[in-house]
């Protein structure tokens, strides 16, 4: 049972800043994801929790000890690598055997190891095969029988997913996420795919430029995204922006959508938010997300957090599950996430209904969340 | 009756027969060529299995008339080679004393080299390659003299281990190149896991760079064997008479200004001692070609 903490942790590679004060607290049994655009340090933070990377400054602490000089065969930290890393000369049991044999486990406590981790991943079959006798799904199942039977404080996954085919994937997302359900371990798991990030995360750390720029649960990340960059980041389809003008009309604040010089859209917000107080006659960036959008319906009646807006539609995709409609709002495109069977033409005017409670704005300039 | 089928008939004839024709062709330089090259171990053997009166006489290209063993024998047990008459028997087993430890050792030391070389992000670690691969160029005369006070120093001048030691230093540099291409190109991933599965620097070095390096052990061996083997310029020069090379020794036996010269001897002493360097390419020749490719072809 283990916590993770990272303070401040810093990493520079010459003049080059890869890492800018990275703090996250992690406690016993969290899955946290550390997700972000390539480049962004993900995978640098990931390696200096490892140990094959040294920070240039700040501390690490496994369990409230300090790590951050500790060598990585000492950490009891076990990691999954993107391209599985199985030794070619060893058969699948040897591989899983491996760590233990490095720590001079006992040889009847490594068979029983190796076993039981077998049977939990299913690959009892395998287990004389070499490496390269196995389908990529079962090198996946290879890699993460080899980390779990040194039973680690903290596992470690760089991108496992990646180099699976995409219904492999979904099938491998599935048995992670069952398999941290079922051992209840402390894991960091580092992606650049946000769906993986949303599904199998406890906390989301949303990283760009070597900063967290957002951490937290997955419904706040997703929800009450802390920048402009996460709320594009994350959700597909992206959260729909616009850059709107703030006023007060008869004790009601109204944004103002106008771009392009179309004809101006104004909505009445439902509620006086504290953070916009100060920003009236000033532009603020509005958030929405494609679901909060729906079609109007003359026989229901909308709610005080709704308010409905006529735009033309301009393009309609069926995904099957459900249809997009991209439409013309004051200027801006605005994705829609309708139900398959939405009647609606392509280039007609339709009438939509705003769910303005998962309304969020964002300083125009700092791109921050404001309110 | 339509001909159509017998004309398509006659023209695939034709086309076979250019193909079978280019085909005769192409076998025809290449036995030519493979003669060419066999011929000097044709004339070698069977010159090595005549009396001398058969070669004086006459044809180097003929079969032997009356077959003989004897000059092999000679060659290998009796021939005049220092002060006693002792045949190649004992160079022979110098040059063994020599080789295996030489390539063992070299091999290993070039393992270890590419290894730092590539697995540490050591600073500098390009440049003191480039020192290393710069020993591959230096002619073998260059280091004789100095060489030679180093031996003296270590008091290992005129001994079996000096030779090795020479034919170590000097075979370093090639040894190194090859495992550092080699290790350059070794996923890098799976060091890591090692280290974090709790391998240390030996155990990642011989649980999991060595075992995966067969293809590059392979040449390295042959390329360090032949070469040790055949080398002849330090056995003549850090050795004496107890501790000659091969070589050395074959020079001797075919140079030497005493008596009758018999080439038949001659002829079998050079071939004694090619053939282990025959025998290595025989067993592991397509392994080398394999191995000298192994870099540039994933996996």
């Amino acid at each position: 049972m283990s916590s993770l903490d990272l303070i401040s942790i810093k990493k520079s590679f010459g003049a080059v800043q890869i890492l800018h004060d990275v703090s996250i607290t992690l406690s016993d049994g969290e899955f946290l994801v550390l997700v972000g655009p390539s480049g962004c340090g993900k995978s640098t933070l990931m390696n200096i929790i490892a140990g094959l990377e040294e920070p240039s400054g700040g501390m690490l602490r496994l369990d409230g000890q300090d790590i951050t000089h500790v060598a990585p065969a000492e950490r009891n930290i076990s990691m999954v690598f993107q391209s599985y890393a199985l030794y070619p000369n060893m058969t699948v049991a040897k591989n899983i055997e491996f760590p233990l044999q490095m720590r001079k486990v006992a040889k009847e406590i490594r068979t029983e190891r190796v076993r039981s981790v077998a049977k939990l991943l299913q690959i009892e079959h395998l287990m004389d095969r070499k490496p390269k006798q196995l389908s990529g799904g079962q090198r996946q199942r290879v890699a993460i029988g080899r980390a779990l039977a040194r039973e680690p404080k903290l596992y470690l996954f760089d991108e496992p997913l990646s180099n699976l085919d995409a219904q492999l994937r979904l099938d491998m997302r599935t048995e992670i996420k069952k398999l941290h359900q079922r051992l209840k371990s402390t894991i960091v798991y580092v992606t650049h795919d946000q769906i993986e990030a949303m599904t199998l995360a406890t906390r989301i750390a949303v990283m760009k430029g070597g900063v967290v720029q957002q951490l937290g649960a997955p419904s706040e990340v997703y929800n009450r995204p802390a920048n402009t960059f996460v709320a594009s980041f994350m959700g597909s389809p992206r959260m729909n922006l616009a850059k709107v003008r703030v006023v007060e009309q008869a004790g009601v604040f109204v944004i103002e959508l106008q771009n392009d010089y179309r004809t101006k859209v104004a909505i009445e917000l439902p509620s006086k938010p504290a953070g916009l107080a100060a920003y009236l006659g000033k532009e603020v960036i509005v958030g929405i997300r494609a679901e909060a959008i729906s079609l109007a319906r003359d026989d229901v009646a909308i709610t005080s957090m709704q308010r409905t807006v006529t735009a033309r539609v301009e393009v309609i995709e069926p995904t099957g599950a459900d249809t997009l409609i991209v439409m013309d709002l004051g200027g801006y495109e605005f994705t829609a996430r309708l139900e398959p069977e939405a009647r609606v033409t392509v280039g007609a005017d339709a009438r939509f209904l705003l769910d303005l409670s998962k309304l969020v704005c964002f300083d125009a300039e700092t791109e921050k969340l404001i309110a | 009756m339509d001909n159509t089928p017998s004309v398509l008939l006659n023209s695939t004839k034709s086309s076979q027969l250019t193909a079978q024709l280019g085909r005769f062709v192409l076998y025809a330089v290449l036995v030519a060529a493979a003669i060419l090259f066999v011929l000097p171990v044709y004339v070698m053997l069977v010159n090595s299995l005549k009396p001398l009166d058969e070669i004086r006489s006459g044809d180097l290209m003929a079969i032997p008339v009356a077959w003989t063993f004897e000059p092999w024998l000679t060659a290998w047990s009796t021939a005049q080679i220092g002060v006693q008459p002792t045949g190649l028997k004992p160079y022979f087993i110098n040059s063994f004393l020599l080789v295996v430890p030489a390539v063992i050792i070299s091999t290993l030391i070039g393992a270890l080299n590419g290894y730092i070389l590539t697995q540490f992000n050591m600073r500098g670690a390009s440049l003191i390659f480039a020192a290393m691969l710069f020993s591959v160029f230096i002619p073998f005369q260059i280091v004789l003299i100095p060489m030679a006070k180093t031996l003296g120093f270590l008091g290992l001048a005129g001994t079996v281990k000096g030779l090795v030691f020479v034919n170590v230093v000097y075979g370093i540099g090639f040894t190194t190149l090859f495992f550092r291409n080699y290790y350059a190109a070794f996923p890098n991933e799976l060091v890591r896991s090692a280290r974090m599965d709790g391998a240390g620097f030996f155990g990642v070095l011989f649980r999991i760079l060595l075992p995966n390096s067969a293809p590059i052990i392979v040449v390295t061996v042959i390329w360090q064997f032949t070469n040790i083997w055949n080398e002849f310029l330090f056995g003549a020069s850090f050795s004496d008479y107890t501790s000659f090379p091969l070589t050395v020794a074959l020079n001797n036996l075919v140079s030497s200004s005493t008596g009758v010269k018999e080439y038949n001897v001659h002829f079998a002493g050079a071939f004694i001692a090619a053939l282990p360097t025959l025998v290595v390419y025989m067993v592991s020749g397509k392994y080398f070609v394999r191995g000298l490719m192994a870099g540039s072809v994933k996996g």
